[in-house]
């Protein structure tokens, strides 16, 4: 006798399903904590390698310690909130960006469906926080408030670099968050749904419904390649990685928004830097490489697509000097977004055609 | 109705600050983004060298002279060591095997410094790979340094008259290795700006200078010939035997960042040329002057002669006197013209010594080359002059 899967509710079963929400928001969120460390030393190990240097190797086996160490340090340094700077915001600022990084990991599935049974029953638990139906609309607008983080940094500094940096990123995440945006849109098309769970498995099916192509995976990254340019363009601006790091640019700015920033609120930023990183790679992950399908095990498919997302934006750093602001701007403006608008068009006509 | 007023912003670039190359400080007005006027401040790495030297003897001043642009040492140790055998009237008497190493030396000086303009400037644009692959080959050029003289960045090598100590042996081998190594390393870093977009979009048109400016405010070096000029003094004013080579000067005519890039590195290959031909020329010999009265004799002489003990006492003790008189003597740096102007008045240190550093008068540029242009610019614009505060402030 095969069992249909009993979906976990509050009401029925209010115990098991607080315990098993809780244990999925542990288990996300630890893992995205242990990514970030690890995240900036595989950063340090990769571009060193590509640097022909060492890279962290004193700290540990072979410098695994190094991002615990980096921590702890910051942990301890003195904390300096300038004289003249607004104090709350100065304060809020590096929460601000941190928080909405580690929310949009909420409606991200790392995986398929686990099965367990319990008293009898059996259960099916989608590995993903919550389900939300505007899955991709709720990302959207939790990357919008992390501008806010940035700029109230910039302005509650009071220093000059800061304001520039602040500026500079708040013109900058708006030109490419809506380039990055409306480059999604397409994928809504053709998945006709927003929420993340569903336009993954829209890319379970064969690609074009047709069956014989089986063996191809329907990946969006297949039949929406321009958009997916337009997605990791935009969303590398979003998340200030090189070329687009202006708001920082320790060369120009030194440091820009965080100049004034010390100890752990400076580590906020680049610990929101990095989940933010991590957050654009399984969006990326999930709209266009099929999130969690392939050839291995559910989660492990989709962590792999997220390294080697990671491991490309960590490979650009290495290779890429930096745009000028207002090439930047001409390149969010005149190019990115006309060519997501076409984008829409063209993808509408294809669908209204076939 | 609210008027609308819009102000400009003052902000200090520098001292602190991690792209002015240094303790420049730069007074930008900015409107937004752009720069309206741009006033450099220098001063702060003043050492006084100048006034120092009116009171040590000619050998002594060689050591400070190391600290002038002190990412080229031995280029300044060069002008200087010419000006003051220019005054004594030696200047043909320097041997032959002295002449060579000091152009191998001096242009391995070119490579070191063009290599940490090139890292520096790629970074601040904001390549950060070409700053480490730059340094990798300085790294080399600093050992070879400290093979010759001791010392890996302060040389104190060449002297009045000829070298403090011959090249040790086998370093010749060493010095052609690396110099047959270098076109293929430049082309390393050209593979990963040249063609680069962003890289041509940060330096194409950025920083425009006419050649009838630069020639009025004085620009020397890689930035003048950027502009059209072709003037080098290692081929139109030789010394210390660059006759003798076959090297081109490149010019070229966009006035631009990007054509100062290029044209080091195509200054960059020359000095690869001239340093393997140096080297082919390199032959066994003295490599001092015979000049007793100014020239340190051997140790071994000083311990078996009286003569030599005499002459070493005097060199030692009081120095040596050129006849009063005043002299200018001006070598390629690899940053534009670096001039000596020694007075002396027959005694034993010089009454004057006045340096025209190629920096100081490259960084009066600057504002006409950023005003109006964006505040990345000026950043674009400080790495393409390749100034060094040590030479500016002196």
């Amino acid at each position: 006798m095969v069992m249909t899967p009993e979906v976990l509710t509050l009401s029925e079963t209010p115990w098991l399903f607080t315990g098993v929400m809780l244990g999925k928001i542990i288990v996300a969120f630890v893992g995205t904590l242990l990514i970030v460390a690890y995240a900036t030393y595989a950063e340090r190990k990769i571009i060193g390698r590509m640097q022909t240097r060492m890279g962290p190797n004193m700290t540990g086996p072979k410098g695994l310690l190094q991002p615990i160490a980096d921590g702890l340090k910051l942990f301890f340094k003195e904390d300096i909130i300038p004289s003249q700077a607004h104090y709350l915001a100065f304060i809020l600022a590096p929460m601000m960006i941190l928080a909405p990084a580690f929310i949009s990991i909420a409606v991200i599935p790392f995986g398929g469906d686990l099965h367990f049974t319990y008293d009898g029953t059996l259960y099916e638990v989608p590995l993903q926080i919550t389900d939300l139906n505007i899955g991709v609309l709720f990302i959207v607008a939790m990357a919008g408030l992390g501008v806010y983080g940035i700029v109230l940094a910039g302005l509650a500094s009071n220093s000059k670099y800061s304001l520039l940096g602040g500026i500079r990123s708040t013109a900058q995440m708006i030109s490419y968050e809506l380039a990055a945006g409306l480059s999604i849109v397409a994928i809504f098309m053709l998945s006709e749904t927003l929420s993340m769970r569903g336009i993954v498995q829209a890319q379970q099916l064969p690609i074009w419904g047709i069956e014989s192509l089986s063996f191809l995976p329907n990946w969006y990254i297949f039949t929406q390649p321009l958009a997916f340019g337009l997605f990791v363009i935009g969303s590398m601006a979003e998340i200030n990685r090189t070329p687009f790091d202006l708001p920082e640019a320790e060369t120009e700015l030194v440091s820009g928004f965080c100049t004034e920033y010390s100890a752990m609120k400076y580590a906020l930023f680049f610990m929101a830097e990095y989940a933010n990183m991590i957050t654009v790679s399984a969006i990326a992950a999930t709209l266009f490489l099929g999130g969690w399908g392939g050839p291995f095990f559910g989660w492990i498919n989709f962590l792999i697509k997220v390294f080697a997302f990671m491991f490309f934006f960590i490979w650009i750093r290495a290779t890429f000097p930096r745009l000028r602001y207002d090439q930047l701007m001409f390149l969010g403006w005149k190019v990115l977004l006309p060519l997501s608008l076409a984008n829409i068009v063209i993808t509408g006509i294809a669908i209204l055609l076939w | 109705m609210a008027a609308n007023t819009t102000e400009t912003m003052t902000i200090n670039m520098g001292p602190q600050h991690p792209s002015t190359h240094g303790v420049l400080q730069l007074i930008l007005e900015l409107d937004g983004e752009i720069v309206q006027k741009a006033t450099p401040h220098i001063g702060f790495l003043h050492r006084g060298v100048e006034k120092l030297s009116e009171h040590r003897t000619y050998h002594q001043i060689i050591p400070l002279t190391d600290r002038l642009d002190y990412l080229a040492p031995m280029s300044n140790n060069l002008g200087y060591v010419l000006a003051v055998e220019k005054l004594l009237g030696i200047t043909d008497d320097i041997p032959e095997r002295a002449e060579r190493v000091r152009v191998i030396m001096a242009e391995l000086t070119r490579l070191k410094s063009h290599l940490v303009w090139l890292a520096c400037h790629a970074l601040d644009i904001g390549a950060m790979t070409v700053f480490l692959y730059c340094f990798r080959e300085r790294e080399h050029i600093t050992d070879i340094y400290e093979k010759v003289s001791g010392a890996r960045m302060t040389s104190n090598y060449f002297r009045v008259g000829g070298l403090s100590e011959d090249l040790p042996e086998g370093l010749d081998s060493e010095i052609r290795a690396f110099a047959e190594s270098m076109p293929a390393h430049i082309d390393e870093y050209e593979g990963l700006l040249t063609g680069n977009r962003i890289w041509q979009k940060r330096t194409i048109g950025v920083g425009e200078i006419s050649a009838e400016d630069a020639i009025d405010i004085g620009i020397t070096g890689p930035a003048l010939r950027a502009s059209g000029v072709d003037w080098d003094l290692r081929r139109d004013n030789p010394y210390s035997g660059y006759e003798d080579y076959d090297f081109e000067v490149p010019v070229r005519t966009n006035c631009d960042t990007f054509d100062r890039y290029k044209l080091r590195l195509d200054e960059m290959r020359q000095s690869s040329r001239i340093i393997l031909q140096a080297l082919d020329k390199l032959k066994p010999g003295p490599i001092l002057a015979d000049c007793p009265k100014v020239v340190l004799p051997p140790k071994q002489d000083v311990v078996n002669n009286i003569e030599s003990l005499i002459h070493h006492f005097k060199i030692i003790t009081e120095g040596f006197k050129p006849e009063a008189g005043e002299i200018y003597q001006g070598v390629e740096a690899p940053k534009g013209e670096l001039g000596y102007y020694l007075v002396s008045d027959g005694s034993t240190h010089p009454f004057r010594m006045k340096i025209r550093p190629p920096s100081f008068v490259n960084l009066q540029a600057l504002p006409q080359m950023v005003e109006g242009k964006l505040l990345a610019d000026v950043i674009a614009v400080i790495g393409t002059l390749d100034i060094v505060l040590g030479e500016i402030d002196r």
